[in-house]
């Protein structure tokens, strides 16, 4: 773990195993319905969608867009303390489906950040076994 | 799908006879979210002359109806703690409309009590819970950073600046019913615009005034069938609507961040109580956030999409205006312990029933009231009607 790490720290559920290892390896996973051929988001064995089982997992290509952010400058956490002001977003991926996720390595300004803007994922270790993905401008 | 006639036969059978708050609200580290739970259901009891012994039928959120229930001593035979954030006080409205229907209880007490205030540690997140793993660890933490994702995309759409003035011009409409409010935690606290665009920022684009209050507050409202009400100390309130639903619990998995559930349980209560945007008085409409009222209002029906900002400009929203909201100073300036849906309703009742003092509407025959709850997830509504 990198010193001091206080933020929340995912914990892998079952159907998610797969999911954080592939962050750990550098790659963001997706699971994609074979039925409805549609990607989608967070991993769960049962499609949203159609209710299917036929589903399977991919590997995203990281390249997204911005659908919205924020610029949080109160921290929610007494682990972002040091983090204000950082930049929460919704990204839109190329594959279609959406994710919750931070903008890093941008000035944390709305002038410079914007809706629709190209980003693409880079991976920030936070233990031995989490990686979060985050995303930077493409 | 709902039974558009079923509900219409239903309509008007069952009436809120009692609504109240705890003995204080707004800072009450003396008092744990229980006691606030049972000061309220004591005294709606009393506002509507009903004795305790006479409730059969408990609904809560945050806590079961168990634990409610045990401390102030109701053993019911109709229990539901249906728990689907801040609107869950008016969704039980039409479980309590249900429930007195179908024969399973008589007189229902909905009760609340949170002590946001007081404890302001943030409860652990459930590991097992989306949130956990896929928002919480980006700093996506607690209703501010959510709900401004979620202006943002608003602005987008639909212009900065007009979405930021009428964020502005519900902070000081709502400000101006709060200072009509001897209850409310900003009753002797005004504000004007500039005071407005020049507060700090919490997560852009919110300033502190886009954001709800924290305060410590119960409120409890007693329901029973439109017959039992003739008997009550006051008569009744007649809950003519009533529909809910949500479509999401994550943010990121919401399906538009400018649409809320609203956009069905609105049109639902209306149809269901026969009437239409036009006919009311007064809308009581959840506002955790300025934006939270944008996005509602459009929701709802009462203007299309992206059209709030003119819908609430030049002050309409405020005391003299022509469509008055939330006149008790709403979330904003009155009271939010952490799930306000229920104080819609127990304004709408006060309103309705002429008790509201220096703020009463001229005019106030009917009401509604709709509340909003996790993140922008679920929605209740409810139309309530005075003969």
């Amino acid at each position: 773990m990198a010193d001091g790490y206080n933020k929340p720290i995912p914990i892998p559920q079952p159907e998610s195993d797969n999911y954080w290892e592939g962050a750990k390896a550098g790659e963001l996973r997706l699971r994609k319905c074979d039925d409805c051929n549609q990607a989608y988001f967070y991993p769960r064995n049962i499609c949203p969608e159609c209710g299917n089982n036929n589903t399977s997992w991919i590997v995203a290509s990281g390249n997204a867009k911005i659908h919205t952010f924020a610029i949080v400058h109160r921290p929610p956490h007494p682990g972002f303390m040091d983090d204000v002001p950082y930049v929460p977003a919704i990204v839109e991926l190329e594959e279609g489906p959406r994710m919750a996720t931070q903008i890093i390595n941008v000035e944390a300004d709305p002038s410079v950040i914007s809706i629709d803007m190209a980003v693409k994922v880079v991976f920030e270790s936070i233990t031995d076994e989490i990686s979060l993905p985050k995303f930077e401008p493409a | 799908m709902p039974v558009m006639d079923k509900l219409q036969a239903i309509s008007g059978t069952a009436a809120i006879v009692g609504v109240a708050e705890s003995d204080q609200i707004g800072r009450t580290p003396d008092k744990g979210p229980l006691e606030l739970h049972a000061e309220a259901g004591r005294n709606a009891l009393a506002d509507a002359g009903i004795d305790k012994s006479e409730v059969d039928g408990v609904f809560t959120a945050g806590y079961s109806t168990y634990d409610v229930a045990e401390y102030m001593g109701i053993t019911p035979h109709f229990t539901d703690s249906t728990s689907v954030g801040g609107s869950s006080f008016v969704i039980h409205i039409a479980h309590a409309i249900a429930a007195i229907q179908a024969g399973y209880c008589e007189v229902a007490l909905i009760t609340h009590g949170q002590t946001g205030r007081s404890d302001r540690a943030r409860a652990g997140g459930n590991p097992g819970l989306p949130s956990a793993q896929y928002e919480t660890p980006y700093g996506i933490i607690g209703p501010p950073v959510a709900y401004s994702l979620a202006a943002n995309r608003y602005m987008h759409q639909y212009g900065e600046d007009r979405t930021r003035e009428a964020m502005a011009n519900v902070a000081v409409s709502t400000r101006k019913w709060a200072n009509m409010n001897e209850k409310a935690y900003f009753y002797d606290t005004p504000m004007t615009f500039d005071e407005y665009h020049d507060s700090r920022w919490i997560s852009w684009p919110f300033h502190l005034p886009d954001c709800c209050l924290v305060t410590d507050a119960g409120a409890a409202i007693v329901i029973t069938s439109a017959e039992r009400a003739k008997s009550t100390k006051k008569g009744a309130v007649n809950i003519l609507g009533a529909a809910e639903g949500h479509d999401h619990a994550v943010l990121h998995q919401m399906p538009d961040l400018t649409r809320t559930w609203g956009r069905h349980s609105g049109p639902q209560a209306l149809e269901m109580a026969g009437v239409t945007h036009d006919d009311l008085d007064l809308a009581m409409i959840y506002d955790s956030f300025t934006y939270t009222v944008l996005a509602t209002l459009e929701s709802l029906g009462f203007c299309g999409p992206g059209e709030s900002p003119d819908f609430v400009a030049d002050q309409r929203t405020a005391p003299g205006g022509n469509f008055p909201l939330n006149t008790s100073g709403g979330g904003l300036s009155y009271t939010h312990p952490g799930m306000y849906g229920i104080f819609t309703v127990v304004e709408a009742v006060r309103q309705l029933r002429g008790e509201t003092g220096q703020r009463q509407l001229d005019e106030c025959k009917l009401a509604m009231a709709h509340g909003t709850g996790g993140l922008l997830s679920s929605t209740g509504t409810v139309i309530l009607g005075r003969d």
